[in-house]
């Protein structure tokens, strides 16, 4: 089988699969997947940022933050019950606010830029935790329960909400972000990208606009954060500003890592696996930062291709095994 | 008067202690050009064990005036787990930085349970040892002689690394190996010790600062996370590698954090940011740095 089919068949396989895990789970496990869906969104947004265009951004959990807080201010301050405007409003606020932050983050590359975005999700988290009387502090602000696609759903509680219709609701919004995503990383836009990760100076004598096109990448990848933050918001019940912090921030990379950022869908793969591994953990010990600090030790220092870049060497391996098969 | 004189002894006594810790980060930076994200674990580590150190102590009988030694030493004590981590840096050596900012956020996630783990979730901090060496007032004015003690360390600490990066042959070969590595590995230069012993030097900064930090101020575990976002902002603003940077911008941050707690307290950590990203973005090379390319 051709790499392309087969790629479609898996990830058709995996969609189905999570189709079914709130009909055969129980309820608790749809309930866990909601986080899963919401930085899945977030990451393949991220991914273009960090993969695609090669900047590593250490304060993108300030567009999770902006997206949960979009929600509180729609659904909670101004009563707007209804998950489609907080998305909107949530893509909405995110360009308006990574313009002019991608715009003055962009002019540089590096250690640099991770600097300059660290600084300012580090001036975003203290904004939310000190102006008290906008934000509410280190209380958060509440977030209201919404109706999704005008549907009230009364007869659910907050529970059979998540794990039912919500649950399908983050599939589909994931589903739709990751074509959209595909879209753009196989249009010339995407190309040009990755040119201008790979050689700057060489991309911007073909005449790729690099500045521009990084600028846009941010402030894609922000919109897609914020969205991700509203859906986490949604779940929660809560924005809070622990969100915003730069530990958070570090999650975010190290979930992509883990995953694979060298890959489409490996932030994908990074964001179910340390969802279900943080799980699984904090029911064993409470040592689990312990954990997950050494698996992203050891992914940085043997497998820096994550999981997705492990995986896609062990089929070549095997395929090489088999003459047979050379052709793949 | 003294209200004012108050506020610039907390601020300066705050920028000693951020001195310390962002003088290792700018070391280990400066050499080794890896942004190391653990030195705030280390500062963490410095000061759980700074406190162990000296309950042990005051339960064997040690003279209250003996609490700045016993200190010093906590600090050099736990210094040697620097090697060991260096030795896990070096499978990054020469990587790509976001995979060397990952792994030093690795360490930071196993510090913080590691501390857990030794001393519990509880804050914990000590009695009143800070007054082992008596008060300083002048009308409303006062200040423990223990603060002014750490400032002067840390007035120490700087001229003595400022001694041995200028005037000792091996500052020299650290500031060589900083300038170009592979210019000063085929001169002779033994890179590989280098970087152990900065990064170790680095690691006995952090550990210092916390153990100093304890006698004013509980630890706890999140000390690191917080601190070493201050840390960072430290070395921004001076200009990164810059050891005259680090101490110009910890006064910077020690004092701009004091005077904004009394006039504006929701500014407090606000204005630090402003001020990282203004130089960021005027002047990325920092106060004292040289141009970045």
């Amino acid at each position: 089988m051709s790499e392309a089919p087969l790629r479609l068949l898996l990830v058709a396989l995996g969609i189905a699969a999570l189709a079914l895990v709130p009909t055969l789970a129980p309820p608790f496990y749809a309930n866990l997947l909601i986080p899963f869906f919401a930085y899945s969104v977030a990451l393949i947004g991220f991914n273009l940022l960090f993969g695609y265009t090669g900047l590593l951004s250490f304060g993108h959990a300030m567009y999770l933050g902006l997206g949960a807080y979009a929600a509180a201010v729609v659904a909670g301050v101004l009563g707007i019950r209804v998950f489609e405007v907080v998305l909107l409003a949530a893509a909405l606020a995110a360009v308006v606010v990574a313009l002019p932050i991608g715009f003055l983050c962009v002019r540089y590359t590096g250690i640099f830029f991770g600097m300059l975005t660290l600084a300012f999700g580090m001036l975003a988290h203290s904004f939310l935790f000190k102006f008290y009387h906008l934000t509410g502090g280190d209380s958060g602000m509440r977030i209201p329960r919404m109706r999704i696609l005008g549907l009230e759903f009364d007869a659910y509680n907050k529970i059979e909400l998540l794990a039912g219709p919500f649950y399908y609701y983050c599939l589909g919004l994931m589903v739709l972000a990751g074509l959209l995503m595909w879209r753009i990383v196989h249009s010339p836009f995407g190309l040009q990208v990755r040119a201008l990760r790979d050689n700057p100076q060489k991309a911007e004598y073909l005449g790729v606009r690099v500045r521009q096109l990084r600028l846009l990448a941010y402030v894609i990848s922000a919109v897609y954060g914020a969205i991700g933050g509203a859906i986490l918001g949604f779940r929660i019940g809560l924005a809070d500003p622990e969100l915003v912090h730069w530990t958070h921030s570090g999650h975010l990379v190290f979930m992509t890592v883990l995953g694979g950022f060298s890959s489409f869908f490996g932030p994908v793969v990074g964001a179910l696996t340390l969802t279900l591994l943080q799980d699984q953990l904090q029911s064993i010990t409470q040592y689990w930062r312990f954990v997950l600090g050494a698996i992203l030790a050891a992914i940085v220092i043997f497998f820096p291709r994550g999981l997705a870049g492990l995986a896609i060497d062990t089929a070549g391996r095997l395929a090489r095994r088999k003459p047979s098969q050379v052709a793949a | 008067m003294s209200a004012f004189a108050n506020v610039v002894f907390g601020g300066v006594f705050h920028a000693a202690v951020l001195f310390l810790v962002a003088a290792g980060l700018q070391l280990v930076f400066g050499v080794q050009k890896i942004v190391n994200l653990a030195c705030g674990s280390f500062y963490a580590l410095g000061a759980y064990f700074g406190i162990s150190l000296v309950n042990a102590a005051l339960k064997g009988g040690m003279p209250p005036l003996l609490l700045l030694p016993v200190l010093i030493a906590a600090g050099v004590l736990m210094a040697i787990v620097g090697p060991p981590i260096e030795r896990l840096l070096r499978t990054v050596y020469g990587r790509d930085e976001s995979l060397q900012l990952l792994l030093t956020f690795a360490l930071v996630l196993m510090f913080q349970d590691v501390l857990r783990f030794i001393w519990g979730p509880n804050p914990q901090s000590l009695g009143n040892e800070v007054l082992a060496y008596g008060k300083l007032s002048a009308g409303d004015f006062t200040v423990p002689v223990y603060n002014l003690l750490v400032i002067a360390a840390a007035l120490a600490a700087a001229c003595l690394i400022g001694f041995f990066l200028r005037r000792t042959t091996y500052g020299r070969l650290l500031r060589a190996t900083a300038e170009n590595r592979s210019m000063a590995e085929a001169l002779g230069v033994n890179v590989r010790t280098v970087y152990a012993v900065v990064f170790s030097l680095g690691t006995l900064l952090g550990t210092l600062g916390g153990a100093l930090v304890v006698p004013t101020s509980a630890a706890s575990l999140d000390m690191a996370i917080e601190f070493v976002i201050e840390a960072f902002a430290v070395v921004v603003i001076g200009g990164l590698g810059s050891m005259a940077g680090a101490l110009v911008g910890a006064l910077l941050v020690g004092l701009i954090r004091a005077f904004s707690l009394v006039v504006y307290p929701e500014f407090e950590i606000l204005a630090i940011y402003l001020i990282v990203i203004a130089t960021l973005l005027i002047r990325p090379s920092g106060l004292f740095g040289r141009a970045v390319s």
